[in-house]
């Protein structure tokens, strides 16, 4: 396993690019640790398979470096940089038995039949289709398809990372928890390095130390699930994730104090941002509090959503979004409060206070 | 469960069944009803039983044209299915070469059979064809009307020119649609490009190879226009497939009840042959 540095990386689809539009992949720079497991998030577009495919080698990337272990290796072929990848839909060699599909890659390297067959026998047991062995792999449910292709990485000792296309695409939602615990096990007995690409910001959190999120070819903001959730870097964090997202809005600052419309809003800790367009605070749904007292709003809809309601608010012309717990009361004439803990302060959608 | 029955459904696929029947069964009995009895003209009739099939299965004329034209799809279909997945293969998969490619790969299989009997036919003359006078020229002395070799080898060299085209084509909408991540994974995986070939590209081809080998097994076993065209028949009856030596009994010799036994045993050799191909094929498939 390896540490990845990503070395001022940029990445261009078409031959010449010129402004800052023409790249897929607008500067990352960012170090990856050894045996960290990473998820890469974000909307489709925002540049995360490139950025996958740019570390396992499918594309060379128009600018920058990557470094495995401190090693360049930006310019070797996928095979030379020794990684796993399971891609969004089982790739499995369908003519071959399970066991085959595993010892595959050890064959291709030439490594002896003796080692080949323990190696297979230990990855076997690992993704537990140790019963399966000696079954052609195209008979499998997809959910064991994908333990195959992942199997293919976990039988080479010395892969460097192990790569992962959003491969929960066509699992069952009922197989999806099962195996993204199984996934989350092998990880922490084998500590393996693991890049995870994901549109799903549940499975990106629930698998990831780290979470990576990106929009629109950048990365906006690298943290644990927690630091995401209660200071998104960038209002786009906050509306990603998060269900509903954050609520955002525009507010004029003084001091120490934030101006919605007719409302102010005391902050936690005065800030000046110096020469911002747009300045915002961000507060999530689960921050607001429903109450007699405060500021008054109306009540556009509730959603029972079962374990909790979401209530969503019109303050003036700007619609707020609050999570009641499953029981709290709604009264008739609504009133809204912000938990200061909760609140951010957005300058050019980046965060530039709060708590 | 238990299963539904409704007998209404029957009548729905009354009109297919006439149509059919008009289409298929009944020019398909008028020959069978020749196949068992004997004329002398005037609409006269007598039963001859299966006489006919006999002296058809004991012929040596039909032996003869059976194995010739066993011979003939065997040489084609072991040359035109390899052929065509090599030339497959190494089409382009994007970029101008692809509609250029396509477009000359289908070329052959515009052209209507007779036009390209006359094409050989022509190519193939020492005297004004560019490929026998070039031989003549050349020293080799080529004559497909006098050498039965040379006769075969043209007619063989005929079909592969215009049928290796329809297997490319098929070969390669097969191979395109083999999506861009198995490709991916082989070369984390290491593989080598017979293992490509061998594990990812052979497979998925599999149903249109199948495909392949029955619609040129079929058309090569009735094969009549381009060597009829070509060579007649001859030198001798070293190039009459089965099809031409059915036209010659039944128009040349009139012998009709002889010519509708052969038509129903070549029928039936087809069918078999072809139900013989499609379980081979899809059992392997199935047992792999």
């Amino acid at each position: 396993m390896a540490r990845i540095d990503l070395n001022h990386i940029r990445h261009a689809y078409g031959p010449n690019p010129k402004s800052d539009k023409d790249y897929a992949l607008k500067e990352v720079h960012h170090s990856w640790e050894d045996g960290g497991a990473y998820a890469l998030l974000g909307p489709s577009g925002c540049g995360k398979t490139t950025l996958l495919n740019i570390i396992s080698g499918l594309i060379h990337p128009s600018h920058g470096q990557l470094l495995f272990d401190g090693v360049d290796v930006t310019n070797l072929s996928t095979q030379e940089r020794n990684i796993a990848q399971v891609f969004q839909f089982p790739v499995i060699y369908d003519t071959m038995t399970v066991y085959d599909n595993l010892a595959f890659p050890l064959r291709n390297r030439g490594v002896p039949e003796a080692e080949i067959d323990r190696k297979v026998r230990e990855t076997l047991e690992m993704i537990d289709l140790a019963s399966w062995a000696k079954k052609k792999a195209r008979g499998l449910t997809a959910d064991q398809k994908q333990k195959i292709s992942l199997g293919r990485g976990l039988v080479r000792s010395d892969v460097n990372a192990i790569l992962f296309d959003e491969p929960l695409t066509v699992i069952d939602p009922h197989m999806k928890w099962v195996l993204r615990s199984q996934l989350k096990q092998l990880h922490q007995r084998f500590g393996y390095t693991m890049v995870y690409v994901t549109h799903d910001q549940t499975e990106a959190l629930t698998f990831a130390q780290k979470v990576v999120v990106m929009y629109d070819g950048e990365i906006v903001q690298i943290g644990t699930p927690e630091e995401l959730f209660e200071r998104p870097k960038h209002t786009f964090v906050g509306y990603f994730i998060g269900s509903p997202g954050m609520n955002v809005m525009p507010v004029e600052l003084s001091g120490g104090i934030a101006q919605i419309g007719s409302h102010q809003i005391e902050l936690p800790s005065p800030v000046m941002p110096a020469n911002a367009k747009i300045i915002e605070l961000g507060i999530r749904p689960e921050y607001v509090r429903l109450g007699r007292t405060g500021m008054p709003v109306k009540i556009a809809k509730v959603e029972d959503i079962g374990r909790h309601k979401i209530v969503r608010t019109r303050l003036e012309n700007q619609d707020i979004a609050i999570i009641v717990e499953e029981g709290g009361d709604i009264p008739a004439e609504p009133h809204i409060a912000f938990d200061p803990k909760g609140i951010n302060i957005y300058a050019d959608s980046w965060r530039v206070g709060g708590q | 469960m238990e299963k539904t029955w409704n007998n209404k459904a029957w009548f729905m696929v009354l009109p297919v069944l006439l149509l059919v029947a008009f289409s298929a069964v009944v020019p398909l009995m008028t020959v069978v009803n020749y196949s068992v009895q004997d004329t002398f003209g005037n609409n006269q009739f007598f039963w001859a039983g299966t006489d006919w099939f006999d002296e058809i299965l004991h012929s040596e004329r039909f032996h003869a044209a059976l194995g010739r034209n066993l011979i003939f799809s065997f040489i084609i279909l072991a040359i035109e299915i390899p052929l065509g997945i090599i030339i497959a293969l190494n089409m382009p998969r994007k970029g101008w070469g692809v509609p250029v490619c396509l477009v000359l790969m289908a070329l052959p299989l515009l052209i209507p059979w007779n036009v390209v009997g006359t094409i050989w036919q022509v190519f193939g003359r020492t005297d004004i064809g560019l490929l026998g006078h070039t031989l003549e020229r050349l020293g080799i002395h080529y004559n497909y009307v006098q050498n039965p070799m040379h006769a075969w080898v043209t007619v063989i060299i005929m079909d592969i020119w215009h049928w290796t085209s329809l297997v490319v084509l098929l070969c390669y909408a097969g191979l395109v649609s083999i999506p861009d991540a198995f490709y991916q994974a082989a070369k984390i995986d290491g593989a080598s490009r017979w293992a490509v070939f061998r594990y990812i590209q052979l497979p998925k081809m599999n149903r249109v190879l199948l495909i392949a080998v029955l619609l040129r097994f079929m058309d090569s076993f009735m094969i009549y226009t381009e060597p009829f065209v070509v060579t007649g028949g001859g030198p001798g009856n070293s190039t009459t497939f089965l099809s031409i030596d059915l036209v010659k009994m039944a128009v040349g010799q009139f012998d009709l009840g002889p010519a509708a036994a052969m038509s129903i045993i070549y029928f039936l050799i087809i069918l078999l042959l072809s139900w013989v191909f499609y379980t081979v094929m899809t059992n392997y498939d199935a047992e792999r």
